[in-house]
């Protein structure tokens, strides 16, 4: 069944925020990496063949506004919590990739039973227990995604050579990183000690051979969170729904359905 | 003229094949080759350069600060400032600059020029920079909030040494509640600050804001005119004029008793596979947010690899042919820096005069020949050409002690 998406533009916080939005049922929100998001991606369209799927650009990324004022992902969690409200979804389905999955966490944190589901892939937020979060602040624009792939090809299928608009724009998504998540770099200190409290029935999905964020972190995650299993993917990198778009929308949808 | 003595303080001891082996110089190469004896050893000889410099006529010594390197040794520029304070007695204290974003406790950087500034005797001209790009990353600071951070920390230290304390600072990026330290510049209103910088459009615009003197680093003399160029377009729409008294220029020169020894010398100024900072990943230089947008498209593409660096690298020979090297006997130096401030018409000069791995003995008869004999000629030129230092001219501290503004359109209170 083909996808029809459909842009918008609504305001939150003062600023512009950009969202795609496509399909119809359960309602799923996506939060994105911290390198951007392509417009659309086969992930996002297996999930909107099956559910209502909305992917905002957080504030100061892709076509979203930059509000100057803000300095954490929680600050990101909740102008997303606003938009939400805004666009009168209830029990709302939270998928979030990588630095999305640390704003989704802060927001079930914040709001611990007011999600249905929740689905993270190699979240940071957490100060993995072994290993560290990859500083992007030392490498290309080009090394630092192509890290994220287990698999370079993997990597040209999605971004090609990767023209100068995608590098500036990888330039605007390390800027705003910094702006968010600077110090400590990718991880908050308090959001492990307000996991505990979700009620909302959570998912960990981690490539297994992820070289941004150590997979120790996930085990962290699903140790905090009071209801939540471990996946691992195999041959499959930190952009892991890129990376192996088929595998990680069953998992999702899987989960979603379930129950 | 002001004439200032300037070094960056190489650490010459380090292995250039190590660092040619791992590809950088910089930030991330290891401090395990770094030889704290063989530094211990440098750093008092530098400290001897100073003096001898003072000895021979210096009417100052430029100090400066960089982190995570081999090109410059001080990693705090206010420690060899106190040294200088106490060791010298007559030349300026000239700190170009404090990395001001890298502080998180303005205060402490007051208190300390302050101290620096009474322990001298008023010598003290505490400048301040950005840092660059690397700096930031070697400090753990946020390069994306450099710009704001640097101006807020500016504004901060500005107002401890204009206004009594205590009182309370609620900044965006510095808050303080009791500020008041009991140590205030021996200068009044406060010590002359000096801007350097190379690059960005706005640090010079906001200098000439100030009316400080801005510092052009070693650039080539036809950028060196853009930027007093633009400075004076905006102390204009500030309502002043602005002369030699607002300009200064580093420039790198080595003078020996033969041109050849000069020359061959003067190739040390390429110690770091002629980088000025070593060999180091562009994004290093410029992490996102720290440069202007309006670069980022041409940047991306450079830190990539898929363009060449736009601020180009110039063979030894080439620089020397445009004169952003000087290299001779003194005879042959004077008459090119005489070209040099008709060309350029600074106030204040810098002249950056032995790096790498020259010898101590030829570093002393540099600053020697240097200071007994090429300064004076340059400077009696200078004043032939009315080329006054902020002292001569009797300049304002700051644009808000000006008595000659003929608009108040852009005061920078």
């Amino acid at each position: 069944m083909p996808v029809t998406w459909k842009d918008s533009v609504t305001e939150i916080a003062g600023s512009k925020m950009h969202l795609s939005r496509a399909g119809s049922g359960k309602t799923v929100l996506v939060l994105h990496h911290d390198i951007g998001t392509a417009d659309r991606l086969p992930f996002y369209d297996s999930l909107a063949e099956q559910f209502d799927v909305i992917v905002p650009h957080h504030p100061g990324w892709g076509k979203s506004q930059r509000p100057e004022w803000i300095r954490h992902p929680r600050d990101i969690a909740a102008m997303h919590t606003w938009l939400l409200a805004d666009l009168g979804v209830e029990n709302v389905n939270l998928v979030g990739l990588g630095f999305g999955g640390w704003i989704a966490a802060e927001m079930v944190s914040q709001s611990p039973r007011t999600y249905r589901r929740l689905s993270l892939v190699a979240p940071m937020g957490i100060k993995p227990p072994e290993g560290d979060i990859a500083d992007q602040a030392i490498v290309s624009y080009l090394d630092y995604p192509k890290a994220g792939f287990h698999s370079q090809d993997a990597f040209a299928s999605v971004y090609g050579e990767a023209d100068t608009d995608q590098l500036e724009q990888w330039d605007v998504c390390r800027e705003m990183c910094f702006r968010t998540a600077w110090k400590p770099y990718m991880y908050s200190q308090t959001l492990p000690h307000l996991l505990g409290g979700v009620r909302t029935p959570a998912q960990v999905i981690w490539g297994d051979d992820d070289q941004i964020v150590p997979i120790s972190a996930g085990h962290a995650y699903t140790k905090a969170l009071r209801n939540a299993t471990m996946t691992t993917v195999a041959e499959c990198g930190h952009f892991a729904e890129m990376e192996q778009p088929a595998k990680v929308a069953k998992l999702v949808i899987d989960f979603i359905n379930a129950a | 003229m002001h004439m200032m003595y300037f070094t960056e303080q190489p650490m010459s001891a380090y292995d250039a094949q190590k660092g040619l082996d791992y590809g950088a110089t910089a930030l991330t190469f290891s401090n395990s080759h770094f030889d704290s004896v063989a530094a211990s050893r440098l750093y008092n000889e530098y400290l001897e350069d100073y003096i001898l410099a003072e000895d021979c006529g210096a009417d100052g010594i430029m100090l400066n600060e960089h982190h995570n390197a081999p090109f410059c040794m001080q990693a705090k520029t206010n420690i060899f400032a106190s040294i200088l304070a106490a060791t010298t007695k007559r030349v300026k204290i000239v700190i170009l600059g404090n990395p001001l974003p890298l502080c998180d406790n303005p205060i402490r950087m007051a208190e300390e020029l302050a101290m620096i500034d009474m322990i001298s005797n008023g010598r003290l001209v505490p400048g301040f920079v950005r840092g660059g790009g690397q700096e930031q990353l070697a400090a753990g600071v946020n390069p994306a909030f450099n710009r704001e951070r640097f101006i807020e920390a500016h504004d901060l230290i500005q107002k401890i040494w204009t206004q009594p304390g205590p009182f309370r600072f609620e900044g965006t990026h510095y808050q303080h509640r009791t500020v008041n330290p009991w140590a205030v510049p021996l200068q009044k209103p406060y010590p002359r600050v000096w801007v350097p910088g190379v690059l960005s459009r706005e640090t010079i615009v906001w200098t000439a804001q100030q009316r400080y003197p801005y510092i052009a680093l070693n650039t080539a003399i036809d950028h060196t005119k853009e930027i007093f160029k633009l400075y004076s377009e905006t102390a204009a729409d500030c309502g002043y004029v602005a002369g030699p008294e607002n300009f200064g220029y580093l420039i790198r020169v080595h003078v020996q008793d033969t041109e050849e020894k000069a020359i061959q010398n003067a190739r040390q100024f390429m110690w770091m596979q002629g980088e000025f900072t070593g060999l180091a990943h562009p994004v290093w230089a410029n992490p996102s947010g720290y440069f202007s947008p309006s670069g980022r498209r041409g940047f991306v593409q450079f830190a990539t690899g898929r363009a060449k660096n736009p601020r180009g690298a110039m063979t030894f020979e080439e620089q020397m042919e445009s004169t952003m090297i000087v290299a001779g006997t003194p005879k042959q130096v004077v008459e090119k820096l005489k070209w040099i401030i008709e060309n350029t018409r600074p106030g204040i000069m810098g002249i950056w005069a032995n790096d790498g791995n020259v010898s101590a003995a030829d570093r002393k008869r540099c600053i020697e020949l240097l200071f007994k004999e090429v300064v004076p000629e340059v400077k009696a030129h200078g004043a032939k050409l009315g080329l006054k230092d902020p002292w001569e001219a009797n300049a304002p501290v700051h644009l808000r002690y000006s008595t000659d503004l003929t608009t108040r359109k852009a005061a920078a209170e």
